[in-house]
């Protein structure tokens, strides 16, 4: 089960793992996530958004960065390993259907999930505009992947390094003013990403569309940490989401609770770390002692 | 052994000497025997561990206990019990020393007694009726029959002597079973029994639902929920967790495509209420299931080996009356509050939670607040909580429920400084099967609507515990899933 088919570093510690997951590869849809755990007795159950499936193959590609104790240890995995736990498709597929002018902004690692859609909005008969967005020139990501799925695709980095100098909502916003405006946005990246995505289009009336990636433990309704409050009522990511209107989501609330465990999550990334320091000193120790030899 | 088990211990040795021959008691004799303390850890102590409370009766506690049972031929214990218990031959079995034929007793009506015996809210059941604590004009003062439920029920499981059940041979027939909490256990034991092939979905990476994610190691140690569902392995039944029905394969999927004959839904009541008050999206707001789960299903408490986090907090507040309200707050205090103060609108005489549980929390510290309701979560500029503000509340007349429903007095607010809020005023149905099965008809509250069968509105689709009863009991869903089980072997027989 969850047997991992392979991996590729896409930047500094930015991961792809494909696993085999046939019934989440079956059931899947654009938008949706699914819940793993890197250990079984003593992990966490941490979202992440599915990049791709392959039915036929019975495969399923998820895309991460390694900053938590989970995606850390994530990481660390090698083809051949197996997943100890993995829940899914969970959440709502994306509304697709033929809006006509579709943008995508992915932020980051966001990226890869805004994949998946900008292949079934095409699918669908619109014409896709993708905003890939990144830091820097390495941590442009699945560029020719998007390049292949959509009509057109910019490149901006916030340093200048790659594509455009500056921020995703550049371009976007040149786009709600132009005389062929989206008629429809959909965002995904860091919450801060997608709450200034959002806000540029709401002045153009622009339905704008983001996919929401909170704290959650069984990703399923039952704990209720997931909640956001949108457009001043109390919404479940995983059973009501993972997509919301971007214009109506409270994010200064939102970003304020998935900061509620950071002195921990700080400390245990200190502790999965310092653990592979250890591995890695070992690791010299006993080079240093064959040299010797 | 504990000194407290000791001195019970050594007391009812010395009672049961002084007493005689047992076989010639009369009930006048036995009437006068008070009930037997049951040893738990010291609330001192216990506050800084996750070991269970309520250590069990020893061999002498539970002969002498079982004395005091009057035998009544009427036998209003058993009318109480939802799943009609046979329980004066059950005890009448113990007071003879005949442990294992009380255990066989309980089991003709109950699978999981060493469960039951610990979570069920006796004084409201069996013990209710109980002749012995009508005459104390206590039902509390009763026979202690969970007390005695769960001595026989874990002596079994201690010494190895249970026996698989036996298994009917291959029908060919499949059933598939949507979620792993009591209800579900149940059903699946009942099924495989009678010979057909049967596979339990769980949603989460264990199984037992609210028996692993919500009671606490110190009122249900795990290793007795692993132990029951791994005798349902060892029976034949198989289990497949992290596997969500309705999104992992939908309830249709399994049975038109999937080969699947039946199914049974036991998805729960898993959908956490909230108090609808502002401030409830505050930093250290969290459903008691979530603050639950963390602790008891990932391990939270665990610190420096668990991944999963817990929030620090050191004033804590409940919402609620209820057992889970309890736990909660039971928790808190365990993972290291200096204050932990329940509030519930009502006052004690109408919460729902176990009487034991009351006390146990009381002695361990946690403050009271009765007549209070939560009017608001207080928080600072980055949204953290800094209080909760309470208003004073009066009894009025009493409402739907029969309960009297409390009315604020006005102007009484008042705000708690605490830096954590915990909401346990109960949950709704998880909606995951009914949303994505359309055949299934709910009510106005998500409840699935079931016949007198237990069948749903999609054939050979059966339904039972919390998702048709709202939030209820452990031993009321298991006897739900029971009756279901019956239904559905008809079914399967052609007899149905």
């Amino acid at each position: 089960m969850n047997r991992i088919v392979s991996k590729r570093l896409l930047a500094n510690d930015l991961c792809e793992l494909e696993f085999e997951a046939p019934h989440i590869a079956r059931g899947h849809k654009a938008g949706q996530f699914l819940v793993l755990q890197a250990d079984h007795d003593w992990g966490e159950r941490i979202p992440l958004t599915i990049a791709d499936a392959n039915e036929s193959a019975g495969t399923v590609t998820v895309v991460f960065q390694a900053v938590g104790a989970t995606t850390i240890k994530l990481a660390r995995f090698n083809p051949g390993d197996c997943i100890p736990d993995v829940l899914g498709p969970l959440g709502n597929p994306s509304d697709v259907r033929k809006f006509g002018r579709v943008v995508l902004c992915g932020g980051g690692i966001g990226v890869a999930p805004i994949h998946p859609i900008a292949q079934a909005m095409r699918a669908a008969g619109n014409h896709v505009t993708s905003i890939l967005a990144a830091r820097t020139k390495d941590l442009v990501i699945f560029e020719n992947r998007m390049r292949a799925a959509s009509d057109e695709v910019i490149v901006c980095t916030d340093d200048g390094s790659y594509g455009r100098k500056g921020l995703v909502t550049a371009p976007l916003k040149e786009m709600c003013e132009s005389a062929t405006p989206p008629d429809r946005v959909i965002a995904i990246g860091p919450p801060v990403m997608m709450k200034f995505c959002a806000a540029t289009t709401k002045p153009f009336g622009i339905p704008t569309i983001v996919s929401l990636n909170t704290i959650m433990i069984d990703g399923t309704g039952m704990c209720g940490g997931c909640r956001v409050m949108v457009g001043g009522k109390m919404k479940f990511v995983c059973v009501d989401g993972p997509d919301f209107d971007g214009h109506e989501v409270d994010w200064d609330n939102m970003m304020k609770r998935m900061r509620a465990f950071r002195p921990f999550e700080e400390e245990a990334r200190r502790r999965v770390r310092d653990h592979e320091c250890n591995i890695d000193k070992a690791a010299r120790a006993i080079a240093a002692a064959k040299e010797d030899r | 052994m504990n000194a407290q088990v000791e001195t019970l211990d050594a007391a009812a040795r010395a009672e049961l000497d002084a007493l005689g021959d047992l076989g010639s008691l009369a009930p006048a004799v036995r009437s006068k025997i008070a009930q037997r303390e049951m040893p738990s850890q010291d609330p001192k102590t216990r506050v800084s561990n996750m070991d269970e409370v309520a250590l069990g009766y020893t061999e002498a506690m539970a002969r002498l206990e079982a004395q005091r049972c009057l035998q009544c031929p009427t036998k209003p214990c058993t009318a109480g019990c939802p799943v009609a218990i046979d329980i004066p031959r059950f005890i009448k079995a113990v007071a003879c020393g005949d442990d294992a034929g009380a255990v066989a007793t309980i089991k003709e009506s109950s699978l999981l007694p060493s469960i039951c015996g610990r979570v069920c809210p006796q004084e409201r059941q069996c013990m209710k009726g109980c002749t012995v604590g009508k005459i104390a004009r206590d039902p509390a003062k009763a026979v202690a029959i969970g007390r005695l439920e769960r001595y026989v029920a874990d002596l079994e499981r201690e010494r190895g002597e249970e026996s698989v059940p036996a298994v009917a041979p291959p029908t060919g027939k499949r059933v598939a079973v949507v979620g792993s909490g009591p209800a579900s256990l149940a059903f699946a034991a009942d099924v495989r029994r009678a010979g057909h092939e049967v596979v339990v979905f769980e949603a989460l990476h264990k199984c037992g639902g609210v028996l692993s994610y919500g009671i606490p190691e110190f009122r249900l140690p795990k290793a007795i929920v692993e132990h029951e569902v791994e005798s349902l392995r060892r029976m034949g039944v198989e289990i497949r967790t992290d596997f969500v029905v309705g999104r992992s394969r939908s309830l249709s999927d399994l049975l038109s495509e999937d080969g699947f004959d039946a199914a049974f839904v036991g998805s729960g009541a898993g959908l956490p209420r909230f108090a609808g008050i502002p401030g409830e999206n505050l930093v250290g707001v969290f459903s008691a299931n979530e603050y639950l789960t963390r602790s008891n299903l990932m391990k939270a408490y665990a610190e420096g080996r668990a991944d999963t986090p817990f929030y620090h907090a050191r004033r804590v507040a409940v919402l609620g009356g209820g057992n889970v309200a309890m736990d909660a707050a039971r928790t808190a205090l365990r993972l290291g509050a200096e204050a932990v103060h329940l509030v519930y609108r009502r006052t004690e005489a109408e919460m729902p939670a176990r009487a034991e549980e009351v006390a146990h929390a009381k002695e361990e510290g946690v403050v009271f607040r009765t007549l209070s309701a939560p009017t608001r979560v207080v928080g600072d500029e980055n949204d953290v909580v800094t209080g909760l503000e309470t208003v004073r509340c009066e009894l009025g007349e009493p409402d739907a429920s029969g309960r009297r429903s409390p009315v604020p007095v006005p102007g009484s607010e008042e705000v708690l400084p605490v830096d954590c809020v915990i909401v346990a005023i109960g949950n709704s149905s998880n909606p995951l099967v009914p949303l994505t099965t359309p055949e299934i008809r709910t009510d106005s509250k998500g409840r699935i609507v079931v016949d007198a069968n237990h069948e749903t509105t999609m054939r050979n689709v059966f339904a039972g515990g919390d998702i048709v009863l709202g939030a209820a009991t452990v031993i009321l869903a298991m006897g739900e899933g029971r009756a279901a089980a019956r239904a559905c072997n008809a079914r399967l027989a052609g007899a149905l």
